[in-house]
């Protein structure tokens, strides 16, 4: 189900989808934000209420230019949630979402019962230098984000609309959402959270491809070792785009993890 | 019609396979193709050839400012135009510009403008660019998004730092300063002409007609395809009721000048070569970062300086079609002169930013294109705008009240100074006759 909700007097509207009843699960997306085909949150709304929105800058979602740091990214999660009245939620974050999530985790300890970090963003290691994504081309993203770039879901994402039009509403897409996603990732994806991870308390599930090439599985141990409560799940065949391209997997060690 | 020559100071020495073997000539363009004893001979070739044109009588001189890359060699234009107040005269020093959104704090730029003013007698033009997004969000880090926000903030300080007759406080989104007191303070006042280079975004437009600066489209594709962004200007400023003064906009082309049409081609056709396809040569990655130009940009169908786009525009394209389609003007001084003409009616510009030097142009062909230029098509451009007045330009010190390097006390220019003796110099004997 589709819904928007509106905060801080209509300075944001957020459109969301919502699946499933249960304990509630606030599931934040990527930089790429969704593609309009995610059936991994239809099957997590089996045991959870989930709830998926755009963030701002992505599909109906305005308020972007209210928005500089990842503090103003979590504090309006926060908002969300209260006019929500989710007093606490668990979290699934992936990529920058997953970034995002560790945040909330940090900010609040109390609003997040348990956590699941998909690739997280928010580390830079010199030994491990983060492919530039901003930079990449659309023949390029593919081999970055998929571990078989010829995979149907790898296809889905990658590929050119035939009508000009459709290329132009594409690109313009694009530009607003990765626009939005620089603010915490240009021109490294570094904001600080290695200072404030020791702050999360909640049980964490760091989820990793094995054979993610944007953020390479070392940065796995990094988050590990950086949050106390946490275990680590390698996905296997799955690159950086693993809810999409192992959905099965992933959806199940992570309602494992969560139930 | 003034007339400013304009230097990109390229590295001249690319090599031959230089495209197919690399990705881009910006942002991470290998650093070992750099020479820099070539780059000493470069520099100071360039800076020759700067000083050439003030003796040829160019109104104004040109330097920018682009970051790690072998199409232009000047991280800071300021060092350049600083080097420049020192052996010109008369013309008119167009710094166009510094990236105002990259400089922390940005009276950083407010300090040296107003130093180069003071050095120059008041000669300077103070050109505020955005600055590409290969310099400004991939060489420099600068958040996409913020850039034109850290812009328009950093031009609103850097002005009132020129003009508050006290010291004030700035508290601005970007940049907190408790004192801003500037020293020194420019000459000109209320301050430098201000002139904002564009590439087409539609925002600067509107910049440029509400402030009343200059708008220096600064295009390599010519005339023919630089209408539409000149349309779009005067589109705007008739919107706002602004004078449609051609001095109000000025244009960079390619212009080379030689005895005869074929000779033109035989002289430049291979450093236009070089320039469109090895200069050019941006990885499309780098072209345009999410955020750097605006949705209202990307809709209105602008098309880029650089990268895919505008290199599948000059795909295959040999003399003919660069001539033929108005990339660049070249030929005899005859050829030229119609040309350039009807050109600048087209565009309707008043301020004709000649790119004289190009690619891989040797001295003694940037010598022989400025003086055939100087002297065979300059004097005939002039009457072009007759009844306009240009407000763009600098307001110098009279000639009498502006000071001139004094002579070197010793000519023999040995390294170690020995014998060298300080020559007491009354300040009398430095002021230009």
């Amino acid at each position: 189900m589709n819904t928007t909700q509106y905060l801080c007097d209509g300075k944001f509207s957020i459109e969301m989808q919502v699946h499933g009843t249960g304990e509630p699960l606030l599931f934040i997306h990527g930089a790429g934000g969704f593609t309009g085909f995610d059936p991994f949150l239809e099957a997590l709304g089996a045991k959870f209420k989930v709830v998926a929105p755009h963030f701002p800058g992505y599909g109906a979602s305005t308020g972007a230019e209210h928005i500089d740091d990842v503090f103003d990214a979590v504090l309006i999660l926060n908002e969300l949630m209260d006019t929500m009245g989710i007093h606490a939620a668990h979290v699934v974050g992936h990529s920058m979402g997953g970034m995002i999530a560790a945040e909330l985790a940090a900010f609040d300890s109390h609003r997040v019962k348990k956590l699941v970090l998909a690739a997280p963003a928010g580390f830079w290691l010199d030994q491990y230098p983060i492919p530039d994504f901003f930079a990449a081309q659309l023949d390029e993203i593919g081999p970055l984000l998929f571990h078989d770039p010829k995979s149907a879901a790898a296809t889905l994402m990658t590929s050119i609309p035939s009508e000009w039009s459709a290329i132009e509403a594409m690109y313009v897409e694009r530009v607003k959402r990765l626009a939005t996603a620089s603010k915490f990732l240009w021109p490294i994806p570094d904001r600080g959270l290695k200072k404030r991870a020791y702050r999360i308390s909640a049980p964490t599930l760091i989820l990793w491809g094995d054979s993610d090439r944007l953020i390479p599985p070392p940065y796995a141990k990094e988050f590990l070792s950086h949050i106390r409560n946490s275990r680590l799940h390698t996905i296997k065949e799955a690159g950086h785009m693993l809810m999409y391209e192992q959905q099965e997997a992933f959806v199940k060690a992570v309602t494992d993890f969560l139930s | 019609m003034k007339f400013t020559w304009f230097h990109l100071m390229p590295y001249r020495f690319l090599p031959e396979d230089f495209k197919d073997k690399y990705r881009s000539v910006w942002v991470d363009i290998p650093r070992k193709l750099y020479d820099p004893k070539l780059g000493h001979k470069l520099y100071n070739d360039y800076l020759d050839q700067l000083e050439f044109a003030d003796q040829m009588g160019f109104d104004a001189i040109g330097v920018n400012e682009h970051h790690q890359n072998a199409y232009g060699m000047m991280p800071s234009p300021n060092l350049m135009a600083a080097a420049l107040t020192r052996r010109t005269r008369n013309a008119n020093l167009v710094v166009l510009g510094n990236s105002i959104a990259l400089y922390n704090p940005p009276i950083r730029v407010a300090e040296e403008f107003a130093m180069l003013d003071v050095m120059s007698g008041g000669r300077l033009v103070a050109g505020f660019p955005v600055g590409t997004s290969m310099d400004t969000n991939f060489c420099y880090g600068v958040i996409p998004a913020e850039i034109r926000p850290r812009y328009y903030e950093a031009h609103d300080l850097i002005l009132k730092s020129w003009t508050e007759e006290e010291s004030f406080a700035f508290d601005g989104k970007y940049t907190k300063l408790r004192y801003v007191n500037l020293w020194p303070r420019p000459i000109q006042k209320p301050h430098p002409p201000i002139w904002i280079p564009g590439g087409g975004s539609v925002e600067t437009w509107d910049f440029c007609a509400d402030h009343d600066y200059q708008y220096s489209f600064l295009s390599f594709f010519g005339y023919i395809q630089g209408k539409k962004i000149a349309d779009g200007y005067w589109d705007v400023m008739a919107k706002k009721g602004r004078e449609a003064n051609p001095y109000s906009m000025g244009f960079a082309q390619v212009v080379a000048v030689s005895e005869t049409d074929e000779q033109a081609e035989r002289d430049y056709a291979p450093h236009m070569d070089y320039f469109y396809n090895r200069c050019l040569h941006v990885y499309n990655g780098f072209a345009d970062a999410p955020g750097y130009r605006t949705v209202k940009t990307i809709k209105a169908g602008m098309l880029g300086q650089v990268g895919k786009d505008a290199a599948i525009r000059r795909e295959g394209l040999k003399w003919k079609n660069f001539i033929d389609e108005g990339y660049v003007i070249a030929g005899s001084p005859a050829t030229v002169r119609q040309r350039l003409r009807e050109a600048m009616q087209h565009l309707r510009c008043g301020h004709l930013m000649i790119l004289m030097q190009i690619g891989s142009m040797p001295p003694e062909l940037v010598r022989k294109s400025t003086e055939l230029f100087a002297r065979e098509v300059m004097p005939h451009m002039r009457d072009l705008w007759p009844g306009f007045k240009d407000k763009w330009s600098p307001n110098p010190l009279p000639a009498g009240e502006r000071v001139m390097p004094a002579a070197l006390s010793l000519s023999n220019g040995k390294p170690d100074g020995a014998g060298r003796t300080a020559a007491p110099v009354s300040s009398e004997a430095r002021t230009a006759k």
